[in-house]
């Protein structure tokens, strides 16, 4: 089925892609272009196109999502409505590492608060913003499946489990170290 | 000899990727060193399975140190490792399930299509396709008594046959794994342990309907799960059992991936199917039904993962051998994710009509550190909580719907007495308020008025008219939700209101959390006998709200207490005292 997107934009060509300026210098947005190619036409994939668009930027913006509705001829409401529906999309950008916390019901009875209360202290942060060193970002979310494990909480794709409020520190501790170590070398 | 790791999502974060490697480059020639899904003993990972020629031997909570002793058992040195073999009790445990969906799972390398296969995987799909007629197989899994696993316990039959009838040229299969009932995480299970028989599930229900292409809904938060279907489908092309004229009959499909971008109310499959089309997920009113215009307006058959996994042993087995499981009308086994305060948390498959007595002590092992049961929530943010004197209550979705709770998809979180009920039932109202996708007044702004009524309770400042206003409150959205997610999100609040309303005026009328949860209404003190004047608790104190002297017994000034606990936390002599 195709969407009839009959737009004037300039950047809707490729050749001009270049020219089309973002807030944020650092998205390329010759990355996302196979994807839009791939996917702008055929109806019922914008949330497809934004989870690429997410993985490859790390964030949504909103500059970002005006140009992905001008290529798919999707109005910017409705692009809106959609990231903003879904908890797994973000207009902010997040720190270095993605902590998500588990506050699952399971995670919940085993003390998940404690756990959020000591992350957020030794963070100096609130959900969802970044720590003042660039690394980390902390989100909650419902339910990781982890829940023989709980307390849980993931950052990149690993998960910790049985957390008590020393150990979800001394973890971060041991990342910044590693990075401090890394960015050192 | 082969060396099995059990490397699900749960094994994975006890460690079993650092085993894994560990023993695979140790291992000597000729041992080859496999991965398996989840076996559900999710309380003793990471777990290392030993196969020789005639015994099998299973050792649990392994860390690298029993690796080490694990390879010199191997190579036939002197070793400690046996202190690692599981306990007898918990292998009676594990074998006195009945296993059905789960019988794959932690047994066989779910990358691995040869292993599934040589366990009579695909025969079931084979028969139906060659032998039998689509009406044969409805009635097959009409026999069997199975219903949708995900939820509303709905006759899978019934279902099948409705999308069956429906007119049109193009039908969808599509599998719900949108797992999100927090406390549940079977479907996840399931896909990453044996992923084959949800695809050899959805390629019978597509022969039964007539459809030609599947669609697997999973949850983002599900990566291992998405790999290992995607690693799945690919095998069971390349062996023609998914594509064009699957086992040489006139007969195509395939099935595609589609990840959830994380919403609660996408289990419902009106919301389903909107999420599918790229939209916001939010539930339509039915009928019309999926069955009769579902994905793209065309007839779709939408289950549950753990409903699809059923189906290969149903056609196997006969639907006659599953009725003979279970109660009158909950036929079969259920699998449960037993966690919270209990001692052996993990995956249980057992046949319906048994007690929450039967799992909270027989395969779950009593309660966590030797504490007091209080009750088990089942059923997730739409359920309810069965308190102690039930728990006797039969599984089965009737009894469980009479007791306050329902079956839900299998979710079960056993509380002691440190949990606070009616925290509880706020946490629950959260999650409901945040995943209310908006579309109903009720839900959307009536949720949201109990959410702040049991706020103000667990804050104390509850009113003498709050609990019948929250009652009132609760039978009003009820009425007033479209779907499931709003007729159901009062339910953790009537439940808690029916069978603790002490705790709820213990709250309201003494200020008092009996659980210890509520920070607003506790009040903590120092035992002066116990108290050695360390000073450690003044030094933590983040508002300097204790004083003493040295070697004093110190005091802790109300005014200033804010209530976090870092004194309590300190205090090695336990003279912080918490009421």
């Amino acid at each position: 089925m195709e969407r009839n997107f009959t737009c004037t934009c300039p950047a809707e060509q490729t050749d001009q892609m270049q020219i089309y300026k973002f807030s944020d210098p650092a998205i390329d947005i010759t990355l996302l272009e196979p994807y839009l190619i791939k996917y702008a036409g055929t109806e019922g994939s914008l949330i497809t196109v934004l989870q690429k668009a997410q993985d490859i930027y790390g964030y949504l913006p909103v500059d970002l999502l005006a140009y992905i509705s001008r290529r798919t001829g999707i109005k910017p409401a409705k692009v809106m409505g959609v990231v903003t529906f879904y908890t797994q999309f973000r207009t902010k950008p997040v720190g270095k590492n993605l902590i998500l916390l588990c506050q699952g019901t399971a995670c919940h009875v085993n003390g998940s608060s404690d756990i959020e209360a000591a992350i957020r202290d030794y963070l100096k942060i609130e959900e969802g913003e970044i720590s003042e060193n660039g690394l980390f970002t902390y989100n909650n979310v419902a339910c990781l499946g982890c829940c023989s494990l709980s307390p849980v909480m993931m950052i990149g794709d690993k998960t910790y489990g049985k957390l008590t409020k020393d150990s979800a520190v001394k973890i971060l501790k041991e990342i910044a170290q590693q990075e401090q170590k890394e960015a050192v070398e | 000899m082969k060396i099995t790791v059990g490397k699900g999502s749960c094994g994975i974060a006890a460690g079993a990727g650092e085993i894994f490697s560990l023993l695979e480059q140790k291992a000597p020639a000729g041992c080859p060193v496999v991965v398996t899904g989840c076996i559900g003993m999710c309380y003793l990972e990471p777990i290392v399975n030993i196969e020789t020629d005639d015994k099998n031997i299973t050792f649990v909570k392994v860390n690298a140190e029993a690796a080490d002793e694990i390879l010199k058992y191997i190579n036939g040195e002197e070793n400690k490792a046996s202190q690692y073999i599981i306990e007898r009790e918990d292998l009676d445990n594990l074998n006195s399930q009945q296993r059905i969906a789960l019988q794959n799972c932690g047994i066989i390398d779910p990358e691995n299509i040869g292993e599934y296969i040589a366990r009579e995987g695909y025969k079931a799909a084979e028969k139906c396709i060659k032998e039998l007629t689509p009406e044969q197989v409805i009635d097959e899994i009409k026999i069997s008594g199975l219903s949708g696993r995900g939820g509303a316990g709905f006759s899978t039959a019934f279902k099948w046959n409705a999308a069956r009838s429906s007119k049109g040229d193009k039908k969808y299969v599509i599998c719900n794994a949108d797992e999100g009932d927090p406390g549940a995480f079977m479907d996840r299970a399931v896909i990453e342990g044996d992923p084959h028989a949800v695809i050899e599930g959805m390629l019978i229900a597509a022969y039964a309907i007539g459809a030609d292409e599947g669609i697997v809904y999973v949850r983002a938060e599900y990566p291992l799960a998405i790999i290992r279907l995607e690693l799945a489908l690919k095998q069971a092309r390349e062996k023609n059992l998914l594509g064009e004229n699957i086992f040489g009959c006139d007969f195509c499909f395939d099935i595609r991936i589609k990840a959830g971008a994380g919403a609660f109310v996408c289990g419902e499959e009106t919301a389903l199917i909107a999420s599918l089309e790229g939209e916001r997920g939010m539930p339509r009113l039915k009928p019309p039904f999926p069955a009769e215009k579902g994905f793209w307006k065309k007839p779709s058959n939408i289950n549950n993962v753990e409903t699809y996994s059923n189906v290969p042993w149903i056609i196997r087995n006969g639907g006659a051998a599953f009725a003979s499981m279970g109660t009158e009308n909950s036929k079969g086994t259920k699998v449960f994710a037993l966690t919270g305060k209990i001692a052996k948390g993990g995956l249980v498959e057992i046949p319906m009509g048994k007690t929450i007595y039967d799992v909270v002590y027989g395969v779950g092992g009593g309660i966590k550190d030797g504490k007091k049961f209080k009750a088990v929530q089942m059923g997730g943010p739409s359920g309810g909580c069965i308190p102690a004197e039930l728990i006797d209550t039969m599984i089965d979705y009737k009894t469980l719907v009479a007791a306050g709770a329902m079956m839900g998809s299998g979710g079960m979180v056993v509380m002691d007495e440190t949990t606070c009920m009616v925290d509880m039932a706020r946490f629950f109202l959260d999650f409901t308020v945040k995943e209310s996708c908006g579309k109903c007044i009720h839900c959307r702004i009536g949720n949201q008025r109990m959410l702040e009524i049991l706020d103000r309770i667990c804050d104390g400042n509850g009113r003498e008219d709050d609990i019948e206003l929250l009652s009132d409150l609760a039978l009003q959205i009820k009425d007033g939700s479209l779907c499931a997610l709003g007729q159901t999100a009062p339910n953790p609040v009537l439940t808690t209101l029916r069978y603790f309303l002490n705790e709820y005026e213990d709250h309201i009328k003494n200020k008092k959390c009996t659980a210890h949860q509520c920070k607003a209404l506790l009040t903590y003190f120092i035992d002066n006998d116990k108290c050695t004047g360390c000073t450690l608790c003044a030094k933590k104190c983040p508002n300097k709200a204790i004083s003493g002297e040295v070697k004093k017994a110190h005091s802790i000034d109300m005014e200033k207490c804010i209530k976090c606990g870092k004194c309590a936390d300190a205090c090695r002599f336990k003279a912080v005292v918490v009421d």
